[in-house]
C-alpha cells in the first residue's frame, strides 16, 4: 500500500504510544502493563528483524519526515550500522520487560516503571534512527532523563545518592554536547548531517571543528563511560533495580556513547590519524583501569559495573583502529557485551531476589539449590573472560589480531592482560557465590519464578551460539554492512543523498 | 511545611487573585490558540495556563485548588495531550507522510489556516500545562516521613 | 566577539558552581546557569546585523531577519533543562528526607 520506507519512523512511534497508554490506564487495570511492556517490545523487535532484510536487499533507506526535502527537514536514514544498533537495543529490551515481570512484583507502582522503560527504548531507537544532529540531541536527552528516574526507583538512601551524582555528571556532559553542536551550526549553518558532511569536506580542518571534536569525546566520552568520564557508572549501576542495571550497561551506554562517536568522527568529521590515536588511548585505559579496580571488590553488581567499563574499552579500542578486520572486532564485541553483560546482571538481580543480599563474602555453595541460575552465570562468565567457544572469545581474539595485524603490539599486550585479569575476578565470582560449601541460613532458598528463567536461558543460548554470526553467509547480513558504512567514511552523505527520491 | 498553605495569604491578596485569574487563564489560551500567526504557541501557553492555577492555590490554599481540578484529572490530561499529538502524527499516514501536514492550509494570517499546527499547539499545551501543575503540587505537598507520623 | 566571551564566561561560573560548592541546592542553580549560558550563546550565534525579528505579518516586506531556526530549537532545549531541573530539585528533597543534610560531604556512603 505504501512504499517499504514507511517503516522506520514506527519504532519510536510505537514505543511512545505504549508508553502513555500504560500511563493513563495502567493504574486501574493490574495486568496491563505488564501485557502492553512485553508485546510493545516483541514488535519492535519483529521490526527490527524486518529491516534487516529490507537493508540486506535495497540497500539504504532514507525516509523524510512530513515529506519536506532535503536538506531542510528532518530525515530518518537506515543504513547497517542502524539496523545492527536497532536489532541490539530491541532483543535486550524484549528479554528485560519479560523478566521484569516478576521482579518488579516487589516495588508498587510497575505502571510508572514500564511508561518510563518504554520512554527510554524510545529514546534510544530515536537516536540510532534519526539523521538530523538536533534531532539526535532530543532523543538522547529523552532516554537521559527516563534512565535518571529509573535509578532512583526504589528511593532508598543510597539509591538516592547515586542517581543525584549520575543526573549532575551526566547534565554536564549534555552541555558540552549542546555547546559542540552550537559551533558546529555556526559554522556550517545547516543541521543535516549528510549536508554537513559535504561542508565539512569543502571547508577542510580548521581550529573550531578541531574544538568541537573535542568537546564531543568529553561529552559523549561521559555518557559513554570512558576513563576519566567514569566515575558515575560505578556508583548508577550497581544502585537501580537488576532489570535497569542491564538495561543502562546493555544498552544505554552504548546506543547514547559508542554509536554517536562512531557517526561523528567516521561519516561526518572524518577520521584521521590523531583522532584515532586519541580513541585508542582511552580504549586502552578503560581496559586496564577498569579491570584493575574490579578485581578488589565484594559487591557483586558494583564487579560487574567496573567490568562494564573495561569491556567497554575493548571496543572503543576495535572501533579506533580503522582497520576493517578491527571495526568488524569492535561491533561484535558491542553485541555479545550486551548479550553477556545483561545476563550477568540478571543473574545478580536474581541472586538477590532469592537471597536478598548482594555481598559475595556472604553467599556461598549456591549452585545446588539455584542451579538454572548458576549454570547461566557460569555460561556469561566465560564468555566475559573469552573462553572458547563462546561468543566473547571469538570477538576478543579479532580484536587482539587487528591490533597485532596494525602493528601496534603495546595495545595488544594490554588486552591480553586485561582479558587474563577478567578472567581472574570471574573465577572469584563464581566460587565465591554459587561453589563452596552451602550455609545453613541459605538452605530454604528455592529458583527464582518461570519469567525470570525463560529470559536467562535464552540470553545464554544466545551466548553459547554467539559464534555463529562470523559465518561468511550471516556475516555479510549482519556485520558487514555495519562495518561498511564506518569505512566509506564522509561518502555516507553521497549515500544519502542519492537515497532520496 | 504545609500548614501554612492551608489558610491562604491575606483579604488583599485573595480578592485581586479573584478578579484578574480568569483572566490569566483567557490570555493563555489566547496565545496557544494564536500560535501560527504570532509568537508563542503550546510551550509558552501551556506555562501561563499552569501558572493560573499555580496562582489560585498560592493564594487561596490547596484545598481550594484542588477542588477546582483534581491531581488524577491532571494525570489524565497530562496523558491526553500526549496521545492526541502523536494520533496527530500518525494520521498524517493517510497523506503518505509521517507528520505531514494534511489539513488544508487556508491563507496566510488568518485563524484557520496552517493545517495541523493549530491542533498541535493545543495537544502540547494541554500536556505542558497540566504537566508543570503536577510538578508543582507534587513538590508543594510533599510529606516527609518523620512529618506523616505525627 | 566580546559578547560571546562573555557568554561562555557565564558557562564557566556555572561550572565552578558545579564543581566546588558544598550545597545541593548550590549544585542544582550552578547547573541551571549553565544551561542558560548556552542558550543564550546559541540564540546570539543566530544574529544578523542589522536584522529584524523573524514573524511575517500582512503587508510587510520580507527584508533582512535574522535567523529563526535557532530560536525553535532553544524552546525546545528550555523544555528540556525545565524537566532535568524539576527531576534534581524532587531528588534533592528526598535526600533531605533521607539524610537530614543538603551538605554533599556529608552524603557519601557508596564508596570503593
Amino acid at each position: 500500500m505504501m512504499a517499504i520506507s514507511n517503516i522506520i519512523p514506527l519504532f519510536v512511534a510505537i514505543s511512545l504510544l505504549g508508553a502513555f497508554i500504560i500511563s493513563i490506564i495502567g493504574k486501574r487495570l493490574k495486568w496491563l502493563p505488564d501485557l502492553m511492556g512485553s508485546l510493545t517490545t516483541l514488535v519492535l523487535l519483529g521490526l527490527s528483524f524486518i529491516t534487516m532484510r529490507i537493508v540486506a536487499t535495497q540497500g539504504i533507506l532514507v525516509y523524510s519526515v512530513g515529506s519536506w526535502k532535503l536538506p531542510i527537514g528532518i530525515v530518518l536514514v537506515l543504513d547497517g550500522l542502524t539496523v545492527f544498533m536497532l536489532i541490539t537495543v530491541n532483543l535486550i529490551a524484549f528479554f528485560i520487560s519479560i523478566y521484569s515481570i516478576s521482579y518488579m512484583n516487589r516495588f508498587t507502582s510497575k505502571w510508572k516503571f514500564y511508561t518510563l522503560f518504554l520512554l527510554m527504548v524510545a529514546g534510544m531507537n530515536g537516536v540510532v534512527v534519526t539523521g538530523d544532529i538536533f534531532n539526535l540531541f532530543v532523543f538522547l536527552e529523552i532516554a537521559s532523563v527516563a534512565s535518571y528516574a529509573l535509578v532512583a526507583f526504589g528511593t532508598e538512601r543510597h539509591e538516592l545518592e547515586a542517581a543525584f551524582k549520575y543526573t549532575v555528571m551526566s547534565t554536564v556532559g549534555s552541555l558540552f554536547i549542546l555547546l559542540g553542536i552550537v559551533f558546529l551550526y555556526s559554522y556550517t549553518s545547516t543541521l543535516n548531517m549528510a549536508d554537513m558532511a559535504n561542508v565539512l569536506a569543502q571547508k577542510g580542518m580548521s581550529n573550531i571543528v578541531i574544538m568541537v571534536s573535542i568537546l564531543f569525546i568529553m561529552g559523549f566520552g561521559l555518557k559513554a563511560a570512558l576513563v576519566p568520564f567514569h566515575a558515575w557508572l560505578p556508583d548508577a549501576h550497581p544502585s537501580a533495580p537488576a532489570p535497569i542495571s542491564a538495561m543502562l550497561s546493555g544498552v544505554l551506554i552504548k546506543s547514547l556513547g559508542i554509536y554517536t562517536l562512531c557517526r561523528f568522527f567516521y561519516n561526518i568529521i572524518g577520521i584521521n590519524s590523531s583522532f584515532s590515536s586519541i580513541l585508542m588511548i582511552l580504549g586502552t585505559l578503560s581496559m586496564v583501569i577498569g579491570v584493575f579496580l574490579a578485581i578488589g571488590q565484594w559487591d557483586f553488581k558494583r564487579l560487574l559495573a567496573y567490568h562494564s567499563i573495561s569491556q567497554i574499552g575493548y571496543v572503543i579500542l576495535g572501533i579506533g583502529l580503522g582497520t576493517p578486520l578491527g571495526i568488524i572486532g569492535g561491533l561484535f564485541h558491542l553485541f555479545n557485551h550486551s548479550v553477556f553483560k545483561a545476563l550477568l546482571f540478571l543473574n545478580s538481580g536474581a541472586v538477590e531476589y532469592a537471597t536478598g543480599t548482594r555481598d559475595l563474602q556472604k553467599m556461598g555453595g549456591l549452585m545446588t539449590k539455584m542451579p538454572i541460575t548458576g549454570t547461566t552465570t557460569l555460561i556469561a562468565s566465560m564468555s566475559i573472560a573469552g573462553i572458547p567457544p563462546f561468543n566473547g572469545f571469538w570477538s576478543k581474539l579479532i580484536i587482539i589480531i587487528a591490533c597485532v595485524q596494525a602493528n601496534r603490539l603495546g595495545y595488544a599486550f594490554w588486552a591480553v592482560l586485561a582479558s587474563i585479569l577478567t578472567l581472574a575476578s570471574f573465577m572469584k565470582v563464581m566460587k565465591y557465590a554459587f561453589f563452596g560449601k552451602l550455609r545453613d541460613k541459605w538452605n530454604k532458598v528455592e529458583e527464582v519464578p518461570v519469567f525470570m528463567k525463560f529470559a536467562m536461558i535464552i540470553l545464554a543460548l544466545i551466548c553459547v551460539v554467539g559464534g555463529v554470526l562470523l559465518i561468511p553467509n550471516i556475516n555479510e547480513v549482519f556485520l558487514k554492512p555495519a562495518s561498511d558504512v564506518l569505512l566509506e567514511g564522509t561518502k555516507y552523505a553521497d549515500i544519502v543523498f542519492k537515497g532520496i527520491q | 511545611m504545609s500548614k501554612e498553605h492551608d489558610k491562604g495569604m491575606s483579604l488583599i491578596v485573595k480578592v485581586i487573585t479573584r478578579l484578574t485569574v480568569g483572566l490569566i487563564l483567557l490570555f493563555g489560551i489566547y496565545i496557544v490558540l494564536h500560535g501560527h500567526v504570532s509568537p508563542g504557541g503550546g510551550f509558552a501557553g501551556g506555562v501561563i495556563i499552569a501558572l493560573s492555577f499555580v496562582n489560585l492555590m498560592l493564594a487561596y490554599g490547596k484545598d481550594v485548588a484542588l477542588k477546582k481540578i483534581s491531581k488524577s484529572a491532571m494525570s489524565f490530561f497530562e496523558s491526553t495531550g500526549a496521545l492526541l499529538f502523536l494520533s496527530i502524527a500518525l494520521l498524517g499516514f493517510t497523506g503518505g507522510y509521517f507528520f505531514l501536514n494534511f489539513i488544508s492550509k487556508g491563507e496566510p494570517f488568518r485563524l484557520f489556516s496552517a493545517g495541523i499546527i493549530p491542533l498541535c499547539n493545543i495537544a502540547i499545551s494541554l500536556k505542558v500545562g497540566a504537566g508543570l501543575f503536577a510538578i508543582f503540587v507534587v513538590l508543594v505537598l510533599l510529606k516527609f516521613e518523620w512529618e506523616k507520623k505525627e | 566577539m566580546i559578547i560571546y566571551l562573555l557568554c561562555l564566561m557565564l558557562f564557566c561560573c556555572g561550572l565552578y558552581c558545579i564543581l566546588r560548592k558544598r550545597n545541593i541546592i548550590k549544585i542544582i542553580l550552578g547547573i541551571i546557569i549553565a544551561e542558560y549560558a548556552v542558550n543564550l550563546f546559541f540564540i546570539l550565534v543566530a544574529y544578523r546585523m542589522g536584522g529584524r525579528s523573524p514573524i511575517l505579518s500582512s503587508g510587510v516586506e520580507i527584508v533582512n531577519m535574522v535567523d529563526p531556526l535557532p530560536q525553535a530549537l532553544v524552546l525546545t532545549s528550555i523544555v528540556i533543562g525545565l524537566a532535568t531541573t524539576a527531576l534534581l530539585v524532587a531528588l534533592a528533597m528526598r535526600i533531605y528526607e533521607k539524610y537530614g543534610t543538603f551538605d554533599i560531604t556529608k552524603i557519601k556512603e557508596l564508596k570503593g
